[in-house]
């Protein structure tokens, strides 16, 4: 968090409110953690029994190692434990495209993988992306477009259309693709296409579709 | 979700011993359709078996003139492999039209055939369901159907199998190889793959216990024109409501294979034999002895349609 050190986020709020909700009603289990207190505190505390496992992975370009309860998903190791929160947790069901990240250059679902799955795999967030000083150009142009209204789905949407972006230039085909053996190209038809694993209950779709547009070079 | 033990296995053969010896295990492939029911605790696995370093994700030629693609190989990379857009097309379109990008990203190809034959009520755990609960009964008997399987369907289930790669696994006649825990390998033609759900339709494959998938062959290439044509009720990312893998000859003669209408792949060779004679008979042999319930009974004719659109694009081709 940058600025005046008084200043707190709505996140930091929440989580504060959250953490007297817990007192008042007497609560002893806290697994989300107060940001600023996130590196003194110990790990989150796992089931009576619950083996906790290692993993290393690299996020964003830092090594990071973690002692986790093997039921944790790659969303909740990066939310919870490594507090980047711009990854959202939507339907945790693989419906959404919220959780969108890109291991090894892939976008997948983070909610639908384990953590443990990623052992010595390269991952990147939407935090990984770009920064609201250096931004990717696609956040630029989701920004110059509109491409978003309340912003829940958007580090999903981004981190995905990036990520089609690189598919399409790789020649992977889509269900719209007239030619199997033809390159694919960033047509508006494509990019919806292989946009559909994401969703956005504002409707930002126009807008989204302007923007990777852009990005690709092409009209929408 | 429930506890489990997590492992990684270092070789087929140790894979399926373990998962043989290891009561509760399963093995854990990109695991999209597994953690997903792990977190409705439908799946509830004690020890889970990765299989992601058994170094089984190549895609390469056989001494036969076919292809044989390793089980952890992904949606995209098979999708995307040149060979398969070539000579498999019908291939490389079934697994485009399933799911979403991120999805193929992560699924595999054996998880992918091993994805649960599944309905709402399977889901809805409040519901009574013989396949997630063997003897609880069938609540989408007599329930809200349109999604379900109109044919090889039994009393105790009318689940359909939703996956669109197997239906033109079938239609190519894919073969699937697998070790067991003693290390012996067999092969088992797609045909006997996917079970029908008599009285047991909690069992879905013909996978015994331990038994590891470690490829999918398939067979030279058989030319024609290949298509895969999914009708459903969104564009894209839905189930289908009916699909059509069709490799067709120029003199008229192919093959043809259905998804989303039964609780495997759905393919007669009766059916194949009719396809000169048109979409009517092709379809009159493909749904002998079906038994659709009022709310699905229009994936007949949506079917039969759906046939003739692929039979008139293969001649126009």
């Amino acid at each position: 968090m940058t600025g005046a050190s008084c200043s707190l986020s709505r996140r930091d709020v929440l989580a504060v409110s959250g953490a007297a909700l817990v007192a008042a009603s007497g609560a002893v289990l806290v697994t989300a953690a107060i940001p600023q207190a996130a590196a003194a505190a110990p790990a989150p505390l796992a089931n009576a029994g619950v083996k906790l496992m290692p993993v290393r992975i690299e996020v964003n370009g830092r090594q990071v190692a973690l002692s986790l309860d093997p039921r944790t998903t790659l969303l909740d190791a990066l939310r919870e434990h490594l507090h980047l929160t711009g990854t959202k947790k939507g339907c945790d069901h693989g419906q959404c495209g919220a959780c969108t990240v890109m291991v090894e250059g892939q976008r997948i679902n983070s909610c639908l993988s384990l953590a443990l799955q990623h052992e010595g795999n390269r991952v990147t967030t939407i935090e990984g992306i770009g920064t609201p000083d250096t931004l990717h150009p696609m956040q630029a142009a989701f920004i110059k477009h509109d491409g978003y209204q309340c912003g829940y789905c958007t580090p999903g949407q981004i981190c995905s259309a990036v990520a089609v972006l690189a598919e399409i230039k790789a020649g992977v085909p889509s269900h719209v693709q007239a030619d199997l053996m033809a390159a694919p190209t960033p047509s508006g038809a494509e990019l919806r296409e292989r946009m559909s694993g994401n969703l956005c209950r504002c409707g930002a779709y126009a807008n989204i579709a302007d923007a990777m547009a852009e990005v690709a070079g092409e009209p929408a | 979700m429930r506890s489990f033990i997590y492992e990684r296995a270092t070789d087929p053969a140790g894979a399926a011993a373990s998962a043989a010896h290891t009561p509760g295990a399963k093995f854990l492939a990109g695991g999209t359709n597994l953690i997903d029911l792990m977190k409705l605790e439908i799946e509830t696995p004690t020890h889970l078996i990765d299989v992601q370093d058994l170094g089984l994700d190549r895609i390469e030629p056989t001494v036969g003139g076919g292809l044989r693609i390793g089980a952890m190989a992904t949606n995209t990379a098979l999708a995307s492999d040149s060979r398969v857009r070539r000579d498999y097309g019908v291939l490389s379109r079934a697994i485009v039209a399933g799911a979403s990008g991120q999805l193929r990203n992560k699924a595999t190809t054996a998880g992918n055939l091993l994805q649960r034959t599944r309905c709402p009520y399977f889901y809805d755990t409040n519901q009574a369901c013989n396949k997630r609960s063997p003897g609880s009964g069938c609540a989408a008997i007599g329930g809200i159907s349109r999604q379900l399987a109109v044919i090889g369907t039994s009393e105790s289930c009318i689940a359909t199998y939703p996956g669109d790669m197997a239906v033109a696994l079938r239609v190519l006649d894919a073969t699937i190889e697998t070790v067991d825990p003693a290390g012996a390998t067999r092969m088992i033609p797609i045909a006997e793959f996917h079970r029908l759900p008599a009285d047991t339709p909690q069992i879905e494959t013909a996978l015994a216990p331990g038994e590891l998938i470690t490829s999918v062959t398939l067979p030279p290439p058989i030319g024609g024109t290949q298509i895969y044509r999914k009708v459903r009720d969104r564009a894209s990312y839905a189930f289908a409501l009916v699909s059509v893998a069709a490799v067709i000859q120029r003199d008229g003669t192919g093959r043809v294979a259905l998804g989303g209408v039964a609780p495997r792949p759905w393919r007669t060779a009766a059916a194949d034999a009719a396809l000169p004679q048109g979409s009517q008979a092709v379809v009159g042999k493909l749904f002998e002895g079906a038994r659709p319930t009022g709310g699905n009974e229009f994936k007949l004719p949506l079917a039969e349609r759906t046939i003739a659109a692929a039979m008139a694009k293969a001649r126009s081709a």
